[in-house]
């Protein structure tokens, strides 16, 4: 610590290369921590529970090809579902509008009065009978279930008048954070109230993007079959193990029922750990890109180092023979140059947080992502200053090598 | 002298092969990083009609008003029933239509073993197809007179016309869509602008990329046929929906694009004009309870306005490029390390008469060779990242990216041009060194 008198002096004579090592520590800070912190976010949103048993869940995308009524349309679901659940393995099937993760659906607004202006929150509704609770794996916490007397069949574009609703836990608290919501009334934009009955612990809507973010977490369970003559998904559970087996007889029942329908071949029988992988495509993709970019820039970064110290060494043996010859000793002169890039690499990891918070501000403000935890600069900072020691230590070794006999040579 | 300085270069590179490896393959891993998310970016933000970008133009009309407006301030981003309509049928524009999305089941004709499969296209008005510049293998679309006379016609892509007819001109056959038949008019060449500009408020897929549309039904006949919108209904919350289909149509809930073509700023202006005085109109009937909030689009402020370029493709190409800048500051490092070390070199060719200009152009020369290399490597490495963008991105945009001849070529111009840059400081140094003080220290 007594050389840094010295080191200053000599890092003044060198001024290109100190600010040039400086200033890529600085970036690179800048980008790693912002980085890490992409990372962090992205893995936490793609680990987001669904609230469903997905590794035993079959979507079923069931599209009629002829004109059909409400009633028809009824009919046909009853047969279909009956003739599903009697496939060997299947523990039990509903239909439903949308499922967890499908990208898009019926999200609405959500009010505590009849006459309320201002949406209390929004909600993703899920359409579909009593038979969904079991075929989703959701897990009841108060409340009761609907009753199949409960379930109505309703058109696509029919008014929305349901006698009850189950919401998830997450939206109960957003709408009555102060006591249960168990038997309260909420209004969908017109004066029909509508009794929460259940309350389940989770259950993700149809879109966890970020335009959905408005409804994050918060889905509510209609008793009402949305049937349209479009079409609609069959859900089904299978018995663990058994998910491929009954995926490969689906459509097969399915046509036995009545073939005057669609299954598409490319998407339409799809198993839950499929949807949920493409449903966060983006988010794994980010987190991969960010890790790469990470690990290339820090080698990039530790080899320049090491490319300009090994330089230095090489301009200085002179300087450090004659040291040697004077008294210094092997780790002296190690740690000369470990102290000097502690040095400079101190004052790029200080420029860098100014960097790295700045970088972060144009993210918060262009791309609505969060702010830069502390702890990351932090471990930026430790990495850097790391691998600032770990890369000068192979060419301050070889200086302390040099012997002091260099300093009679060629003088 | 050219050629030799570009000798001396490789001749100097190869003496720190270490020093070497390390610039070039930062400068091929900088640029191979910012090509590889240059190409997603410019995949996904390109102009999809430049020649018609400026008179191209959307429609949009407030009717839920600033208490339920989705965006602040900003109108729904597609219309109701009632005023498509109403637009529609004011003919105010040199060409004008209006559409939605549908999924239709083609019923394939003798039963047997083919089963129905389902397309998707757009319920639109006639100018559709001129409008947006629809190449035609086979007939042409239909014209207003169809739209008025709601006819059994339509149009179909070049993927279906393969799969039912063989590729066969198919003008004048039948097709039952739905169990309703219509006449095929015409049969459009293949056609799937990216991204879809013209339907972005009801693509549901990935920034307005899907597969390519393969029906084209009237718009008038698909209401009369109750066709419901197999794109994105949206109700903003201005009224709660209403009962059945009629109720539907006229309620608030917006689910049908329009677009309009004028072609000079007056046209512009005066289509404004119509559409603040239409607004005024409701407001004074009572159905808008707020002052009129239109806007008239073209096709890259809509673009812009969708957001179509996601931010994970801003974001990676922002850091792709700070990326490149880091490699580029490692370059300068090195290049100084390299160039100082070969000071009295440099002493001893000052003082037999080489110029300042000399030196200058010999480690630029030098430097060249590096990015030319550094170039190579990234064309190699960026080749090689292209099948890796589909870790990255979702398939529908991976597949866009590609690596033409455009982009080798600018993949090797930047890496030359950049390191040429990084070059100047460590050669303006090299040229100041002093003859006389390195031959006298030697």
């Amino acid at each position: 610590m007594l050389q840094i008198r010295p080191i200053v002096t000599a890092l003044r004579r060198h001024k290109a290369g100190t600010i040039l090592i400086a200033l890529q520590i600085a970036l690179t800070l800048a980008i790693i921590c912002n980085a890490f912190s992409i990372i962090q976010q992205r893995l936490a949103h793609l680990s987001q529970p669904s609230g469903i048993d997905e590794a035993n869940i079959i979507v079923v995308q069931n599209e009629w090809a002829k004109p059909m009524s409400t009633q028809q349309v009824n009919a046909q679901v009853d047969t279909d579902l009956e003739a599903l659940r009697h496939i060997a393995g299947v523990r039990d099937a509903a239909i439903s509008n949308a499922y967890p993760l499908r990208g898009n659906g019926w999200d609405d607004r959500i009010m505590l009065k009849p006459d309320q202006l201002k949406p209390t929150t929004s909600t993703a509704l899920f359409f579909s009978d009593e038979r969904l609770l079991d075929t989703l794996g959701v897990h009841l916490i108060a409340g009761r279930n609907f009753l199949p007397g409960e379930i109505k069949a309703m058109d696509v574009r029919d008014e929305l008048s349901p006698p009850s609703a189950i919401v998830t836990q997450a939206l109960a608290m957003h709408l009555f954070p102060n006591g249960s919501a168990l038997g309260k009334s909420i209004y969908f934009g017109d004066a029909h109230p509508v009794t929460i009955v259940g309350i389940v612990e989770t259950l993700q809507p149809h879109s966890v993007d970020r335009w959905a973010s408005g409804f994050a977490s918060q889905t509510t369970i209609l008793p009402c079959r949305l049937l349209s003559d479009w079409g609609n998904y069959y859900l089904i559970r299978t018995e663990p193990g058994q998910i491929d087996a009954v995926a490969a007889k689906v459509r097969q029942t399915l046509f036995a029922q009545d073939a005057i329908r669609v299954i598409s071949d490319k998407d339409g029988i799809q198993e839950f750990p499929q949807i949920r992988k493409e449903a966060y495509e983006r988010d794994r993709g980010m987190a991969v890109l960010m890790g790469i970019v990470c690990v290339v820039l820090l080698s990039i970064t530790a080899a320049g180092i090491v490319g300009l110290t090994s330089f230095w060494v090489g301009q200085r043996r002179k300087q450090i023979g004659v040291r040697r010859a004077l008294g210094a000793r092997r780790s002296d002169i190690l740690s000369y140059f470990l102290t000097e890039n502690l040095l400079i690499s101190g004052g790029g990891a200080l420029v860098g947080i100014v960097f790295a918070m700045g970088l972060n501000l144009w993210l918060v403000t262009r791309f609505e992502m969060q702010r830069l935890s502390l702890a990351y600069v932090l471990i930026g900072v430790v990495m850097l200053l790391l691998l600032g020691q770990g890369s000068v230590l192979a060419p301050a070794m070889r200086a302390s090598k040099v012997p002091p006999v260099e300093a009679t040579r060629s003088i | 002298m050219f050629g030799y300085y570009v000798q001396l270069g490789v001749r100097s590179l190869k003496r720190n092969p270490w020093l070497t490896a390390l610039m070039v393959m930062a400068i091929g891993f900088g640029v191979a990083a910012s090509m590889i998310t240059y190409s997603v970016f410019r995949a996904i933000s390109g102009n999809p009609i430049p020649e018609k970008s400026e008179r191209l133009r959307v429609p949009q009309l407030d009717n839920w008003g600033p208490e339920h407006a989705r965006a602040l301030g900003e109108p729904a981003e597609a219309l109701t029933y009632t005023d498509a309509i109403a637009l529609w049928k004011a003919h105010q524009a040199r060409m004008q239509t209006i559409f939605y999305e549908v999924t239709l089941s083609v019923i394939p004709e003798h039963g047997g073993s083919s089963v129905p499969f389902n397309m998707s296209g757009y319920a639109a008005t006639g100018d559709f197809f001129r409008m947006f510049d629809v190449p035609f293998l086979y007939g042409s679309g239909w014209n207003q007179s169809d739209d008025e006379g709601h006819a059994d016609v339509a149009v179909i892509g070049r993927d279906l016309n393969e799969r039912l007819f063989k590729g066969a001109n198919s003008v004048g056959r039948e097709i039952n869509l739905r169990g309703h038949s219509y006449r095929i008019v015409g049969v459009t060449d293949h056609w799937d602008p990216k991204p879809r500009y013209f339907d972005l408020f009801s693509m549901f897929t990935v920034n307005g990329i899907g597969d390519a549309s393969q029906i084209y039904v009237p718009f008038s006949k698909a209401i009369d046929l109750k066709l419901d919108t197999g794109g994105r209904n949206s109700c903003g919350g201005a009224s709660s929906l209403n009962a059945g289909w009629d109720g539907w149509l006229r309620g608030e809930c917006v689910w049908i694009s329009m677009w309009v073509q004028l072609d000079t700023p007056a046209e512009v202006e005066r289509y404004r004009q119509y559409l603040r005085n239409y607004a005024e109109q409701m407001q004074q009937s009572g159905r808008f309870q707020w002052a009129p909030n239109v806007r008239l689009r073209n096709v890259t402020e809509w673009l812009d306005y969708e957001k179509v370029v996601p931010p994970e493709s801003r974001i990676s190409l922002v850091v792709a490029l700070g990326f490149f800048g880091i490699c580029l500051i490692n370059t300068i490092g090195l290049l100084l390390a390299k160039f100082m070390r070969r000071a009295p070199e440099i002493g001893v060719r000052r003082a037999l008469g080489a110029s300042r200009r000399e030196v200058y152009l010999q480690f630029l020369i030098e430097a060249s060779t590096v990015g030319l290399a550094g170039g190579l490597l990234g064309v190699l490495l960026t080749t090689i990242g292209m099948f890796g963008v589909g870790l990255i991105f979702e398939p529908q945009i991976a597949k866009l990216a590609h690596l033409d001849v455009s982009l080798v070529v600018l993949t090797i111009v930047v890496a030359v041009l950049a390191t040429v840059l990084a070059a100047f400081y460590p050669t303006w140094k090299a040229a100041q060194v002093q003859p006389a003080w390195q031959l006298k220290s030697n």
